[in-house]
């Protein structure tokens, strides 16, 4: 070991009131922000995987379950990735809240919320860093989504504005999710609870208008399936992107009339439920 | 401040659901000073560590640290104390340097001071060459030591480590020592838990035992060495059948009265001279001819001291999890 005198660093700990409250907790949400896409970028491999899963499930729902599809009564396989793309989108915003929660909860399990806490940083910045990165990587999943769709011959039909709008639709109901992906990462013991996540998750994926239209289910699944929020944005990008042959099917669930509100409200209602709930699950570490 | 108190709690309670962690837990450790909080499992140390370094809410009683109260001056508190918490919270998907840089600016100093402050910590403890390897495949000392410097970012007042050296092998644990001695050297008031009793003696200046989430006792590491009885010196016998022979041999050197296990052919013995009783007795053993498994000094475990500290008379917490070794001839001196 090296004897090194400690420099003092009494000027440093006077510095703070340089800036105010509201700056430095924007400052420190961004080194959170910055710490996760340093993982990112020193783990292109695990990037690989994750985005590999939607990107799979694309090809898989497009040509193997897909050719067996007629949701726009053209004939099996007909219009199929069109429909699906949108629904694949969103599902992968859906879905997403399973990462946030488990790196949450790692985070808590390996000390690190524990080491933030024992520090003079902004208290949220934990909470509002995750929530910037996640959706900072939800939109590089979907552009790589995305590109994937272009390939294999899915284009939106909308005007560029409607186009933009349905992304942004996407990005805010993956944002609302990122609530409840803190709030239950908070709750989870372990990361290996985590992983039971996905029998949440996958109902909450499927049992959506995301890879069937609702009134293909038999009644009160299609009700459920029509009044998950995750079938608004689905059906509201649809209609954003023209998809060709959405009207096939008459909406049998009001809510399908009404996509576009659904897919704006919903998310907020899930924030406005989630957000506090997040934060008192947050103090509640202190208990 | 080296007259003050740098911590400072009084009948700190915690209990969780029905399990009470903390039942009036008392600390009081002058500026500067080395203080070792010593328990076994389940002995509220670290819940007193969490409450002391703000974490977590007491019940009851209060507390004070670098003059802050924890609870209502939480934040002050926190810009004068480091955390080494009991599992080493380093991010295994950055490399070292980068770990510390991003502690530098969560600490809010500015970008080039977080760089530099980086260096530094990593010079002082040793981790240049591996400065930019992930600590995922760093030995156990050096991940402690990444730990432990990313709680130095401040060169704080008071730094709180909980079990700073458990699953390290002798060598970490000796470059974990080190570290603590260098930081405690230049001011720092270090309060540390620990399982080890060698560790407290060799590092602390004052050591407060707790069980039971009570104080037990506090004192000097000597004078709680003194309290928890001496050494032993421990000889097993490699023939059962000559371990009569052996005590009486043992009994003459030492000139006091041996307890012997039957069932392990073992002689034990507290000795005040320890290495002088263990070199006089293996050679008297030597010269006649007897044969020994083995021979050694130990020192009571913490959990035979807390027997014998209350006379048996308490239950005792469960083991350790890694309980005192008995102790080699060359750790003694
Ligand atoms: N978050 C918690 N929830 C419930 N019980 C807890 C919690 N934290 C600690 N306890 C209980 O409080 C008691 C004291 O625990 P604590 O972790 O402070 O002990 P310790 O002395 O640090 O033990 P160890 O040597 O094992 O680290 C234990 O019985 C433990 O089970
Ligand atoms: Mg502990």
């Amino acid at each position: 070991m090296t004897q090194t005198t400690m420099p003092s660093f009494s000027g440093s700990r006077t510095s703070e009131t340089a800036g105010s409250g509201l700056i430095w907790s924007l400052r420190d949400c961004w080194t959170i922000v910055l710490q996760e896409f340093t993982h990112l970028l020193r783990q292109p491999s695990t990037f690989a995987w994750q985005i590999g899963f939607p990107v799979v499930m694309v090809l898989m729902f497009v040509y193997v379950f897909g050719s067996a599809m007629d949701v726009t009564g053209q004939g099996a396989g007909e219009g199929y990735v069109d429909f699906a793309m949108p629904g694949m989108f969103a599902m992968t915003m859906a879905l997403g809240f399973m990462d946030t929660a488990y790196a949450v909860t790692h985070n808590k399990e390996k000390g690190f919320m524990d080491r933030f806490r024992s520090m003079p940083m902004s208290g949220s910045a934990p909470v509002t860093g995750r929530a910037v990165a996640d959706v900072i990587r939800a939109a590089i999943d979907l552009a790589v989504i995305a590109g994937v769709a272009l390939l294999i011959g899915w284009r939106s039909g909308g005007s560029i504005g409607a186009t933009l709008l349905a992304f942004l639709l996407l990005l805010w109901l993956r944002l609302a999710l990122i609530f409840v992906g803190i709030f239950l990462g908070l709750s989870i013991k372990n990361t290996e609870t985590a992983g039971s996540l996905f029998a949440v998750a996958f109902p909450l994926g499927f049992i959506s208008a995301v890879f069937t239209p609702p009134e293909m289910m038999p009644g009160w699944l299609g009700a459920i399936a029509a009044w998950n929020p995750v079938s608004s944005t689905a059906t509201a990008i649809r209609e954003l992107f023209a998809t060709p042959g959405i009207d096939y099917l008459e909406p049998a669930y009001w809510i399908d009339g009404h996509a576009l509100a659904g897919a704006i409200i919903w998310p907020a209602v899930i924030m406005a439920i989630f957000l506090p709930l997040a934060v008192r699950q947050f103090k509640s570490l202190s208990r | 401040m080296p007259s003050e108190l740098a911590v400072e709690a009084e009948g700190l309670t915690k209990t969780y659901k029905e399990k009470v962690a903390l039942d009036g837990v008392d600390l009081a450790v002058p500026g500067g000073t080395v203080h070792g909080l010593l328990g076994p499992n389940g002995a509220g140390k670290t819940t007193a560590v969490r409450i002391l370094a703000t974490l977590t809410i007491p019940d009851g009683g209060r507390a004070s640290v670098a003059g802050h109260d924890v609870v209502s001056q939480s934040r002050q508190v926190r810009r004068s104390i480091g955390l080494t918490g009991q599992q080493t919270a380093v991010d295994d998907l950055m490399t070292a340097r980068q770990n510390l840089t991003m502690f530098g600016r969560l600490f809010r100093l500015p970008k080039a001071q977080a760089r530099r402050r980086a260096e530094e910590l990593l010079e002082l403890f040793s981790l240049e060459e591996a400065a930019d390897r992930s600590p995922k495949r760093f030995s156990g000392g050096m991940r402690r030591r990444l730990d432990l410097a990313a709680s130095m970012i401040l060169a704080p007042q008071v730094l709180f480590l909980d079990e700073p050296t458990t699953g390290l092998d002798p060598a970490g644990r000796r470059e974990v020592w080190e570290a603590v001695e260098n930081l405690a050297a230049q001011g720092t008031t270090v309060l540390l838990t620990t399982h080890y009793l060698d560790e407290a003696d060799k590092l602390c200046d004052r050591i407060s035992v707790i069980d039971h989430g009570k104080n037990f006792v506090e004192d000097t590491p000597a004078g709680l060495k003194r309290r928890i009885g001496e050494e032993r010196l421990e000889v097993v016998a490699a023939d059962p059948a000559e371990l009569n022979r052996l005590a009486e041999l043992v009994r003459s050197v030492v000139g006091v009265e041996v307890s012997t296990d039957d069932s392990q052919a073992r002689i034990s013995v507290p000795v005040p001279d320890g290495v002088g009783a263990l070199t006089s007795a293996a050679a008297e053993i030597r010269a006649q001819g007897l044969a020994i498994a083995d021979i050694g000094l130990r020192r009571p475990t913490l959990d035979e001291a807390f027997l014998h500290l209350t006379g048996g008379s308490q239950a005792v917490g469960p083991q350790p999890s890694q309980p005192n070794t008995p102790k080699t001839l060359e750790e003694t001196r």
